[in-house]
């Protein structure tokens, strides 16, 4: 099958690999990841004020590429997705919000029609669970990651606001943990795997992160972990800045060595 | 005709969509709100603080600028009040003044490292600068 797909600024740059295991491994899966044409990035953190428009046409514009190519939109970074998808949610919701965007689109080249929020999104996960099926993931794995104890981080960004994800249940998800026992792994549940690493404002604040990327690393690592795996670049980042004990991997990465496509 | 403070609520209350009046003042948001150590108003405060008009004190507070957005207080309300999209419009009501960015790109090279994810830049611009 074929999907629209919108990598983001980071998987080109410090991400590669997040991206580079993700389209090897939808390729083995059977799924073609069609590269959007001349995406912009999403900018990142969506802003909630219904009265900011012009820094959410990035994401409108992916949308509408993938509605005129009649096909979902899929992504892998935590931040894109969220952020494509609360402006998706925005244009379904919020009327008054489509009207501005939808004339400000209206003043592109090749304007195309309006946008109302048709397109379907779906992380990658999503993807794997939903459209590939982790049982046809546990038959392609030709390296079980046996007795491997490993931590899903999911953070925010998957998971909320919940009612506009709709990912999985918020408070106690599953997807990740399915899919680590898919390669043949054993998850790790711990109570911070739903909890902020500090994000962007390790930038204001640098502490403060590392405060709260120590409670998670520290609550994985305390309850068995000897891996952790995440779907956002910038918690893999804040996790390992502030001096996680256990490594922090991307899930492709994970993916990539169970399925023989990436040494371990 | 509205004073400055009730001019500065109606924007507050219009740009967020947050019905302050919803909450019951559990304080739930503040229970589950991890950066309540670094903030001085908390995100309670927030709620009750903006319905009754004590809006500079928001504004002028480091409070606005330690919200992660995480919607941990969004999601977590029993109410469905959203108190980090009021924290959002506040920073926002600053920020968009004329040279009030919090964050501006010249300060960037000494904040960040070789490995600082582009991410990371990219949503701390959008919140702290316009």
């Amino acid at each position: 099958m074929k999907v629209s797909y919108f990598p983001g600024c980071t998987l080109r740059t410090k991400a590669k690999d997040l991206d580079f295991y993700a389209r090897k491994c939808a390729e083995i899966l059977g799924v073609e990841l069609c590269e959007i044409k001349d995406w912009q990035c999403c900018g990142a953190s969506f802003v909630s004020a219904k009265d900011e428009v012009a820094s959410k046409l990035s994401s409108v514009r992916a949308l509408v590429a993938a509605r005129d190519e009649e096909q979902p939109l899929v992504t892998v970074c935590s931040a894109c997705h969220n952020v494509i998808k609360q402006t998706n949610d925005a244009m379904q919701t919020d009327e008054e919000f489509a009207n501005k965007v939808n004339l400000y689109m209206a003043q592109d080249k090749d304007p195309s029609e309006p946008y109302h929020g048709e397109t379907q999104v779906y992380h990658y996960l999503e993807m794997l669970r939903d459209t590939v099926g982790f049982d046809k993931i546990r038959e392609a794995v030709k390296n079980p990651l046996t007795g491997k104890k490993i931590a899903a981080y999911y953070g925010c960004m998957l998971l909320r606001p919940g009612k506009v994800m709709n990912f999985d249940d918020p408070e106690n998800p599953t997807i990740i943990e399915n899919f680590i026992r898919a390669l043949g792994a054993e998850p790790v549940v711990y109570p911070a795997r739903n909890e902020c690493c500090g994000s962007y404002v390790v930038l204001e604040d640098a502490d403060s992160a590392k405060k709260k990327s120590n409670s998670v690393s520290d609550s994985a690592a305390n309850h068995g972990a000897e891996m952790i795996v995440t779907a956002c670049p910038l918690c893999k980042y804040n996790l390992e800045k502030s001096g996680s004990s256990i490594p922090v991997v991307y899930f492709t990465e994970l993916l990539a060595v169970a399925l023989g496509v990436k040494e371990d | 005709m509205l004073n400055k403070t009730e001019r500065q609520k109606e924007q507050i209350l219009r740009m967020s969509g947050v019905n302050p009046l919803k909450c019951m003042r559990c304080g739930k948001c503040s229970g589950t709100c991890p950066s309540y150590d670094e903030m001085e108003y908390h995100p309670h405060q927030f709620v009750y603080m903006v319905e009754t008009g004590d809006i500079e004190a928001l504004r002028n507070s480091d409070s606005i600028y330690k919200c992660l957005s995480c919607f941990a207080c969004v999601d977590r309300c029993p109410r469905g009040v959203e108190p980090a999209k009021l924290v959002e419009a506040l920073r926002l009501s600053v920020i968009r003044e004329k040279d009030a960015n919090h964050l501006t790109a010249n300060q960037i090279p000494a904040l960040i490292d070789d490995e600082i994810p582009q991410q990371a830049l990219m949503s701390a611009m959008r919140k702290y600068s316009k």
